[in-house]
């Protein structure tokens, strides 16, 4: 029962990850990397405001502006510099790793003996309660929210953006302030996943942006296959459980007793099976078909 | 109305693959004229219609509609006047979103997003009369997507998008040259509907000679990067696809060499 608890809580907790890569790969249709940079961009943001003594919420919140700010770079440059989508996100990702070393000032900060949005309430309940219903409220405002938004006409806008430029631009909007804002979104929704998960594991981190691109698709995809993509809500709560579901097969897979250093190539050759699977399932079609 | 005047595009200059697509072409057009646009493959006629779009800068020359002087404005601004259907049924649409969503963006052409929810149930009434126009049975499927709907519904559907927020110019991109004979005929009667209930001036390209003679009431036939010759109504009404291609050939020096212009 505490395996389920907890998996489910880092499910909540990284849901926000998953919703800012949905986001990009999908709705903008953009392979964004910044979000390497960004998820420890908020930790390393966050851990740093509330060492220095200030309200975890407000860490939070900043760590989202911080994000917001380093989707506005790679925004900026993949759409008035015109340098592709994926290398911009690789620049803006190299760039915030220096960037969050100089925040913490150092590799990791601990955040031991220091009040985090788990602990400023007590909810009468024990830690990995408490994580579970704090996750899930904050991962329940950010879905409303995005929900709401995307249901607007600039929403809209950004999301008709993704599916065809042309047509939106034909339609009097600017695409360019359309890209921004979508990765400004989507990194802000990132950098409150780092601050979530830096404060929930006690520490930030450096290098705890690595993979996280592929931990995004990752809930992303299985998602959307389990859970289905009729529509914008029904995406957003596709992707949510879908991170959700990504921590149960982590949990199940570290049960059965592989080793935790293989995690990463294991996640990597999910994305890839599930990524290849239209293209593996036509072929597969095509071979019953020529057997008949 | 529209104002063309001497207006150059080059592609790839200096380069090898240099082409002088547009040269020093002017073209006026009144208000509610619907000139047709004929003339072989390379003639310029697209690269007319993106240069009034804004898909790219020109090199020279000046675009004026209404007296607004565009021809710095990018392609977003440009779309406040005008409405614009393509050629690929898939460019006109967002097909990953509900038809109820396409029309909803383009109920608003021109104006800035706001974070106003995108539709209501007003609009939703208004967007089912307006599809009942179309004869396609649309108006029961707001909520489809319109990656589901056939070419000839997605341009019937890009058509209505183009007009309903009353465009100063509606430019039409050969928009029925993907769609089979019979789907391509019912989607030029609405646009000759269309533009005649609006009253909308319209620059619309074809492939076909003899669309171009029967809609509209202005034809310019394009060569090489400019307007070989300009015919209005009076002299339209009178025209077979014979004397089209006798003028022609006395403008040009040469026999008409596109295989698509003769054989349609």
């Amino acid at each position: 029962m505490d395996l389920v608890i907890a998996t489910v809580s880092q499910g909540l907790l990284w849901a926000l990850l998953a919703i800012g890569v949905y986001l990009t790969f999908r709705v903008l249709d953009i392979a964004d990397l910044t979000v390497e940079g960004s998820f420890p961009l908020g930790a390393a943001t966050a851990a740093t405001l509330i060492v220095a003594g200030s309200h975890p919420l407000v860490a939070i919140v900043a760590a989202c502006v911080a994000g917001m700010l380093a989707g506005v770079v790679t925004g900026i440059l993949c759409t008035k510099f015109k340098i592709p989508a994926l290398l911009a996100g690789i620049l803006t990702m190299i760039a915030l790793y220096s960037v969050n070393l100089r925040i913490m000032g150092k590799a990791n900060l601990p955040l031991l003996q220091q009040d985090t949005i788990f602990t400023i309430w007590n909810l009468g309940m024990d830690k990995m309660m408490t994580t579970l219903v704090i996750g899930a409220v904050i991962v329940l405002v950010v879905a409303l929210l995005n929900y709401w938004f995307f249901g607007t006409e600039l929403g809209t806008a950004v999301r008709a953006t993704g599916f065809n430029p042309h047509m939106i631009r034909a339609n009097g909007i600017n695409t360019d302030n359309m890209v921004v804002l979508g990765l400004l979104l989507s990194n802000g929704l990132v950098a409150i996943s780092g601050a979530l998960v830096a404060q929930s594991n006690g520490f930030a981190d450096v290098g705890m942006g690595v993979g996280t691109i592929v931990i995004g698709l990752a809930s992303v995809i299985i998602g959307e296959v389990l859970f289905g993509t009729r529509s914008f809500k029904n995406c957003l709560i596709s992707v949510i459980l879908g991170s959700i579901v990504y921590r149960a097969v982590i949990a199940i897979v570290l049960q059965m007793g592989m080793p935790p250093n293989d995690l990463k190539l294991f996640t990597a050759i999910l994305v890839a099976l599930a990524l290849s699977m239209p293209l593996l399932q036509a072929r597969w079609n095509k071979i019953r078909k020529g057997g008949r | 109305m529209l104002h063309i005047e001497n207006i150059s595009k080059t592609f790839n200059p200096g380069t090898i693959t240099e082409k002088l697509a547009l040269h020093n072409v002017s073209l006026h057009l009144a208000p509610g004229d619907f000139v047709t646009v004929i003339g072989g493959n390379g003639a310029g006629k697209s690269t007319l219609m993106n240069s009034i779009a804004g898909t790219y800068p020109v090199d020279e020359g000046r675009i004026t509609i209404d007296g607004t002087d565009i021809t710095k404005w990018p392609e977003h601004k440009r779309a406040k006047y005008i409405g614009r259907v393509f050629q690929d049924p898939m460019m006109g649409t967002a097909a990953g979103m509900m038809i109820e969503e396409n029309l909803a963006i383009a109920a608003r052409r021109g104006k800035s997003p706001t974070l106003k929810w995108s539709s209501s149930a007003d609009s939703r009434q208004h967007f089912r009369e307006l599809l009942m126009g179309l004869n396609l049975g649309l108006e029961d499927r707001l909520e489809s997507k319109v990656g589901l709907l056939s070419g000839g519904q997605r341009q019937a559907l890009t058509l209505l998008m183009a007009t309903m927020a009353q465009p100063k110019l509606l430019l039409l991109d050969e928009h029925t040259a993907a769609l089979d004979p019979k789907t391509a005929e019912k989607v030029l009667l609405l646009t000759d509907k269309i533009i005649k209930q609006q009253k909308l001036t319209t620059l619309m390209i074809t492939h076909n000679m003899r669309d171009a003679l029967k809609y509209g009431n202005r034809l310019i036939m394009m060569y090489e990067g400019h307007i070989l010759f300009d015919i209005d109504s009076e002299k339209k009404k009178n025209l077979g696809i014979k004397d089209l291609l006798a003028m022609f050939e006395k403008a040009a020096g040469s026999e008409l060499n596109s295989d698509s212009l003769l054989l349609s």
